[in-house]
């Protein structure tokens, strides 16, 4: 058994040397994979606060995820076409600055999050995986039909966003940003789930009866816990726009909420650094298998239900053993 | 906007919440005795339009298609649960999701590997094909009103089994309390073989029967199967009736919002305007509908359990 702290060091360690070595090589598309990683994953660490600690098995996360990306490509396809987002009440202005494109994703995901938490909260067990579900389909549905920002075609973004200080435009730069922005995540997810607040969410999904009876209210620790998770896999969904440079309702498909799981699951559900490895393993999975096989996702099928029926507690569980009860 | 037009639009919402309650009904009794989250049932789906098809072409006949279906997908249905579904019963919710999601990678990519990636199509049986004169003047697709009759036999049958016979009563039974029924002599494990093989030959047979009307092809089953989930989320889960009401209420609701939506926004929108306001909000109308059900009764409209 390897100690948990290790595992996430060396996955840290790897993080950074890979696409570095990658950029002195010149592989750029190591680079992108590991961008397209870094993303992924921080998707999965917000999915995680709702899944792992809270105990909400979301499978509408990819609504976020899609929110954020067309946050970004509103705001991006106003601002190369020079027309307004709105005019009333009053006037809103496209933008290909990264940090207010990243704030306005976080803000609609978080507003969407938290009312689908105030709808679906209400229920729990199987009804709040199907609901969750059924909202993610009802964004996926409407935005293909919305024929102002290009229904089931999707919207091209022509150039990446810039950063103040960055060349976007270069791979590492952009890459050196996701990674800044998934360590940032993980940063506060740690301190969240050490923090009272952590704690009473952790003991709300064990027994919701007893945190009851001590005065707290399990329904809100969720609603904030579902919300903040939202907020995360939104920004997500904004550089997985830029990464791309496109934005279309497949990113709203439940295949994707599916796959959020599938990070969470493989990695270690509620390790902080599970998601990670998962997202990461997955990425490495999708890039080698697919390169071998045409069909790679029975492979990948077979060995999802192997690590489901032998393997609980995924990649990090496997290596470093259970988790500690009160972690 | 003519009543002709208006009664054609409620018969193909009837057929579509027809077929619908076939997926659903199978889902639900899934849930209601074996307390099991099953997305791989799209799959099942999927399967049941793929023997019909594929048996269809190999023998011509339409009737040996359907029974094609119901076989493969009762089959496949059988063997997945005695290989992986079993396992899982005592999982929670999480592992449920994430063993039936891998289900679907396998079943769809194993399907693309055997029929590849172009569509099939199965034909409308001659004695079934060409319109119906109803009264009133109104003529309709006699493959479409065949699909609402088998729907409600179904369904007929279905009410009957579960409240009429042994096997049905043994379910009812398992969705009590199924330590007792095991401590009354009961094979809980064949019973749950049984009951999951025949909510697989319900989605085989809505397979079978609506590859008829459209394309058959891999990833037929997923948006039926979300469909079916909103069915139950507002039916109840583990409520056959509920899935019946659900169903056609989701059927009607989809069929007629399509319609009537962009209608409504005519009367006070510019005409482009309102087909677009129209068909953005009758592609969220079910969702809608779930909400609003959901926010009126948490548990459905005929469900206990949360």
């Amino acid at each position: 058994m390897i100690p948990e702290r290790a595992f996430n060091a060396a996955l840290l360690v790897g993080l950074v040397a890979i696409p570095l070595w990658a950029h002195w090589a010149g592989e750029a598309f190591t680079i992108t994979l590991a961008t397209r990683a870094a993303i992924l994953a921080l998707a999965a660490v917000g999915l995680n606060i709702a899944l792992g600690y809270g105990g909400l098995v979301s499978l509408g996360h990819a609504a976020f995820f899609g929110i954020g990306g067309y946050a970004m490509g509103i705001l991006a396809h106003h601002a190369q076409t020079y027309s307004a987002v709105a005019t009333w009440p009053f006037l809103i202005e496209g933008t290909k600055s990264m940090p207010i494109i990243w704030a306005a994703a976080i803000a609609a995901s978080a507003l969407a999050a938290f009312l689908i938490g105030l709808l679906s909260l209400r229920s729990s067990g199987v009804y709040f995986i199907m609901i969750t579900l059924a909202f993610g389909q009802m964004f996926f549905f409407f935005t293909l039909s919305w024929a102002r920002y290009g229904g089931e075609d999707g919207l091209p973004i022509y150039l990446r966003n810039g950063f103040p200080g960055l060349d976007t435009l270069d791979p590492i730069q952009f890459y050196a940003l996701c990674l800044g922005l998934l360590l940032a995540a993980l940063w506060i997810t740690g301190r969240l789930i050490r923090a009272p607040f952590g704690l009473a969410l952790n003991a709300a999904r064990q027994r919701p009866e007893r945190v009851a009876a001590t005065g707290i209210e399990p329904f809100r620790l969720r609603l904030v816990a579902f919300t903040l998770s939202g907020a995360i896999t939104g920004l997500a969904g904004a550089l997985f726009a830029d990464l791309n440079r496109f934005v279309s309702p497949a990113m709203f498909s439940w295949q994707t909420s599916g796959e959020f799981i599938v990070f969470v699951i493989l990695g270690g559900v509620g390790r902080l650094y599970g998601p990670v490895a998962g997202a990461v393993l997955y990425v490495a999975l999708e890039h080698w298998l697919g390169g071998l096989w045409d069909y790679w996702h029975i492979l990948l099928g077979g060995l999802l239900l192997m690590v489901v029926l032998f393997a609980r507690g995924g990649i990090v569980g496997l290596l470093c053993g259970a988790a500690r009860p009160h972690g | 906007m003519s009543a002709i037009l208006v009664i054609e639009q409620v018969l193909n919402g009837l057929q579509y919440g027809m077929m619908l309650f076939l997926m659903a009904a199978g889902l639900t009794l899934i849930f209601g005795v074996m307390g099991l989250i099953n997305l791989a049932h799209g799959s099942l789906y999927m399967v049941g339009a793929f023997a019909a098809a594929w048996a269809a072409g190999a023998t011509g006949s339409f009737l040996l298609a359907l029974v094609a279906a119901l076989a493969a997908a009762a089959a496949a249905g059988a063997l997945v649960e005695l290989l992986v579904i079993r396992r899982l019963y005592d999982r929670d919710h999480l592992d449920q999701v994430l063993a039936t999601f891998a289900l679907i990678l396998i079943f769809s990519e194993a399907t693309r590997w055997v029929f590849g990636s172009f569509p099939l199509y199965l034909d409308i049986p001659a004695a079934l094909s060409g319109p119906v004169a109803l009264p009133g003047g109104i003529e309709y697709p006699r493959y479409r009103l065949a699909l609402i009759g088998a729907g409600a036999a179904v369904a007929a049958g279905l009410f009957w089994l579960i409240g009429r016979t042994r096997l049905g009563i043994r379910i009812r039974a398992g969705e009590n309390d199924r330590e007792m029924i095991g401590a009354l002599g009961v094979n809980i494990a064949a019973l749950y073989t049984v009951v999951f093989a025949l909510g697989a030959a319900l989605a085989g047979l809505a397979g079978g029967l609506v590859g008829a009307i459209q394309s058959v092809q891999v990833g037929m089953g997923e948006p039926v199967l979300i469909l079916a989930f909103v069915v139950i989320v507002i039916g109840g889960i583990g409520s056959i009736k509920g899935a019946l009401i659900g169903a056609l209420l989701v059927g009607l609701t989809d069929t007629l919002g399509g319609i009537f939506l962009p209608e409504f926004f005519k009367l006070f929108m510019a005409p482009a305007a309102a087909s677009a306001t129209g068909g953005a909000l009758a592609a969220m109308a079910i969702y809608i509908l779930m909400a609003a059900v959901l926010i009126w009764r948490p548990t459905g409209l005929y469900g206990l359990r949360g």
